[in-house]
């Protein structure tokens, strides 16, 4: 178990992603890469980034940034903390919240769309990683 | 927290009528050039020219209105610089019209990153008016935009809430002229959109009522617009059913119909309508084999809409019964062989088309999610005529 947004809890996540022949299987072409941004509020102190890399199903990185400057992803995703809870704990559609402009996405929408059943698998992924939420 | 967007409908007998009370100077009609061979573009211009506004026109649109043509329309509209974009057409003209709106407020966006995450502003410029012409695509009721990719072949599903059309003009004048099979195509959509509206996993009580209603008035007026495109009730609640199919399965989400559809229609070159009510069926089968929610769902609209009784199971088979005996009657395809596709090149094709189905949003937002085996059984089956028994 690991606190989400941690460099614990992306260790786990990166695990329980390359382990997941449904995610690889969908994610076989994707190349791309993202910051996840947790963004102040309630427990959430200071705005907190998580760089994820996706290449051809696998997962190459998951790392908490402190430096911005460090990556510069094809997309960002923002959001409060709670809707990345709810998004991570399948209360919520990834795909809904940016309609309903709970979450934000930079980058090519087109390109995610096309890949929806890779990215639902993420999503699988992340709702099953053994996750600790803060207060 | 969902939201549910509508446009301000005017609707029924003289509804064109509502441009004589539009504000502004200018009007910028984005349609294509059938339907100004038809007359229907003069229908729309007379009021406007009884309004005392100006108005232009890009009639370049072609069906699945490709990125080339909706950048050409960026450019004629910044010339322009309206009051308001009027898309009179069909689904692709709405679309288009949707699309170009966007390119009046951002010159400089590429139509392909389109995102719903960016807020565009158009309305500080121009408001955004759909007029259709056919029953229909419902697209005057939703906010997206579909697109092709010429260069790569390939179909962009696109939107953003804001192209939500501030006003719709229903008015069965428009409508009256379809020829029976358009009438028939289109109408099988609305079907669609409406049954996949109302039972989407996305979908909730307020988009539910639009969804069975429009299921309804499909199975009363359908047929009858079919054989008789001069009954003006038919022409009249068809149309009201379209853009009402459109309200539920636009602020839910289509269903696997539509994946499977879209799949076959980009590889195919099928008519849209044609595919996802040809598919429908199947992927009812599909979803009462494995989702109770669905069956009681089918059940309520069966009972409603068909007088059906007995159980849940029984009222949702009533429904599919329903659905193909309605598309025999429009002489429409009930399997993948009826549209008149080689069977060695569509068994060739089924990887592709299970790749794109399951790339779809729509097949995740059904109660019962198929994995890519499942979607090949259903192409397999749906092709020889098979009705689904897994």
């Amino acid at each position: 178990m690991a606190t989400y947004a941690t460099q614990e809890w992306c260790d786990l996540f990166k695990e329980a992603l390359n382990k997941n022949t449904a995610w690889s299987e969908a994610a076989k072409t994707w190349e791309g890469d993202f910051y996840f941004v947790i963004e102040v509020g309630g427990p959430i102190k200071k705005t907190r980034y998580m760089y994820v890399d996706l290449w051809h199903g696998v997962c190459r990185a998951a790392e908490m940034v402190t430096d911005t400057s460090k990556y510069k992803p094809e997309f960002v995703l923002q959001a409060p903390y709670q809707i990345w809870k709810r998004i991570s704990t399948k209360q919520l559609d990834s795909t809904q919240s940016i309609i309903t402009k709970q979450s934000k996405l930079t980058g090519n929408m087109a390109k995610i769309m096309r890949y929806t059943k890779a990215a639902n698998e993420l999503t699988n992924t992340t709702a099953k990683v053994q996750t600790e939420w803060e207060e | 927290m969902w939201n549910f967007s509508s446009p301000l409908i005017s609707y029924g007998d003289n509804a064109l009528e509502y441009l004589l009370q539009i504000r502004g100077k200018k009007a910028f009609i984005v349609t294509d050039k059938n339907i100004v061979k038809l007359g229907l573009l003069k229908l729309v211009t007379d009021q406007l020219d009884a309004a005392g506004k100006k108005w232009e026109v890009f009639d370049e649109v072609e069906p699945e209105p490709s990125l080339i043509t909706i950048k050409k329309g960026g450019q004629a509209v910044a010339k322009s610089q309206p009051d308001w974009v009027i898309g009179v057409g069909g689904g692709s003209v709405m679309d288009a019209a949707k699309a170009i709106i966007l390119l009046l407020a951002r010159p400089d966006l590429e139509p392909d990153a389109l995102s719903t995450s960016e807020t565009y502003n158009f309305r500080d410029k121009a408001r955004l008016m759909a007029i259709p012409t056919t029953s229909g695509t419902g697209s005057e009721a939703t906010w997206a935009i579909v697109l092709t990719d010429t260069v790569l072949g390939r179909k962009l599903g696109l939107g953003t809430p804001e192209c939500m059309p501030d006003v719709a003009i229903l008015d069965p004048v428009m409508v009256m002229g379809m020829p029976p099979l358009i009438t028939a195509d289109t109408g099988m959509d609305v079907l669609c959109h409406a049954i996949e509206g109302y039972t989407s996993a996305w979908g909730t009580t307020i988009t539910d009522g639009p969804g069975l209603i429009a299921t309804r008035r499909v199975f009363q007026y359908l047929v009858r617009a079919y054989k008789d495109g001069s009954d003006l009730e038919a022409r009249r609640e068809m149309m009201y059913a379209a853009t009402l199919g459109g309200m539920s399965f636009g602020n839910s989400m289509a269903g696997l119909g539509h994946s499977l559809g879209h799949a076959l229609g980009a590889l195919f070159h099928v008519p849209h309508g044609r595919t996802v009510g040809m598919f429908l069926p199947y992927t009812m089968e599909y979803l009462i084999n494995g989702s109770k929610e669905t069956t009681t769902k089918y059940a309520e609209m069966a009972r409603f809409c068909l007088g059906a009784s007995g159980d849940d199971k029984a009222c949702a088979k009533a429904l599919i019964a329903a659905v193909r005996k309605l598309a025999k009657t429009l002489a429409q395809p009930l399997s993948v062989k009826d549209c008149g596709i080689d069977k060695a090149k569509y068994d060739q094709a089924i990887p592709e088309l299970v790749d794109r189905a399951l790339n779809e949003t729509m097949t995740i937002t059904v109660t019962r999610i198929p994995e890519s085996g499942d979607l090949s059984k259903m192409f397999t089956y749906a092709y020889q005529g098979k009705p689904i028994d897994f």
